[in-house]
């Protein structure tokens, strides 16, 4: 499992450097008027920092058990049909609350 | 059908393998993959659990933007930038313990534990100062809120509803809230590995328990990723 030729610790501080970077940029990209593409930005770089943490801190490149794998793609999977479910509703009714 | 009785041997085994393989597991590989499978199904159901808050956040985020970015606006943003930053660097000092007990070196192992540790508390510092000009400015859901003559950021001239922003704070408060109470857990449970380690229970061969440990602590930090910008970075901009 751990391959102890060569050292980790190199991806370590890459991934928390780009954690940092990518936090800062979400703060200063939030300041820019972008229209409707501010919160996607803000979504993708959020998921993109979630993914290197996934990745490489929790070790899930690394996974090699397909139950394992199974798991983290069906919790995904369950979370998108939450989402994605409940929110084509709200976002196709006909009638708004009135704000 | 009938209960099936299961009977547990009580001898100890004479087999030789590491005391820290149960006598259920056929190889430590097996065991170390076992404890990680059922730590990956626990933070599932976190992610469900996480989840609906999350649904419900987008759906009145949609509904009562205008409210919820006045109400976002209000927030300091610059806590919550640096708890981000606080939280990222405990999760590097969560790999670097692993990383440590990997390559058996127990000071290490031990300062990379408290420094974990210092991070999350340096997080729930933060929360409170962060917790208290809320609670200040009469901003907390419940008989004392206050949101009056408060501009919606695109709109000038317009002012937010104050019952719809008083969502905005309750959903603000229950996800910070779940997310803090998490970090308090995780803080207990990085006190029990701080001891196990101190008591040299870790080696290169067995450190499930750290392994275990990180995993959850990472988890906390994906979801303040997200809530970051989410109940903070709304409507900024204008």
């Amino acid at each position: 499992m751990h391959d102890h030729a060569k050292s980790p610790l190199k991806t370590y501080f890459a991934v928390w450097g780009a954690l940092l970077l990518g936090t800062f940029l979400t703060y200063r990209v939030a300041f820019i008027d972008l229209g409707v593409f501010n919160p996607v930005v803000a979504l993708v770089i959020a998921t993109t920092k979630a993914l290197l943490v996934a990745l490489f801190f929790m070790h899930l490149i690394n996974a090699s058990e397909r139950l394992l794998k199974l798991v983290v793609a069906s919790t995904i999977f369950f979370l998108l049909i939450l989402l994605t479910l409940t929110l084509t509703d709200y976002v196709s009714r006909p009638w708004t609350i009135a704000s | 059908m009938s209960d099936s009785q299961t009977v547990v041997p009580t001898s100890s085994h004479d087999d030789v393998h590491s005391p820290a393989l149960l006598h259920h597991f056929a190889t430590e590989e097996q065991q170390k993959d076992a404890s990680n499978l059922g730590m990956w199904i626990f933070l599932a159901t976190e992610v469900m659990f996480f989840g609906g808050l999350f649904c419900a956040y987008l759906i009145y985020r949609r509904w009562y933007f205008g409210d919820f970015a006045a109400a976002s606006a209000s927030i300091t943003v610059w806590l919550g930038a640096l708890n981000t930053a606080v939280l990222i660097c405990s999760s590097l000092t969560v790999v670097l313990a692993i990383w440590a007990a990997q390559t058996s070196q127990r000071a290490l192992l031990l300062l990379m534990l408290a420094l974990t540790m210092l991070f999350g508390l340096a997080f729930l510092g933060i929360k409170g100062i962060e917790y208290k000009q809320k609670f200040d400015e009469h901003h907390v859901p419940g008989a004392t809120f206050s949101f009056d003559h408060e501009e919606i950021p695109s709109q000038p001239g317009h002012y937010a509803n104050p019952q719809h922003a008083q969502i905005f704070f309750a959903l603000y408060f229950i996800m910070t809230g779940l997310h803090a109470l998490h970090m308090i857990v995780g803080l207990g449970i990085f006190s029990w590995l701080f001891w196990m380690a101190w008591k040299g229970r870790f080696t290169p061969e067995y450190h499930t328990p750290l392994e275990i440990g990180g995993l959850y602590w990472h988890f906390v930090d994906i979801v303040w990723i997200y809530l970051f910008p989410l109940l903070y970075l709304i409507d900024r901009h204008s």
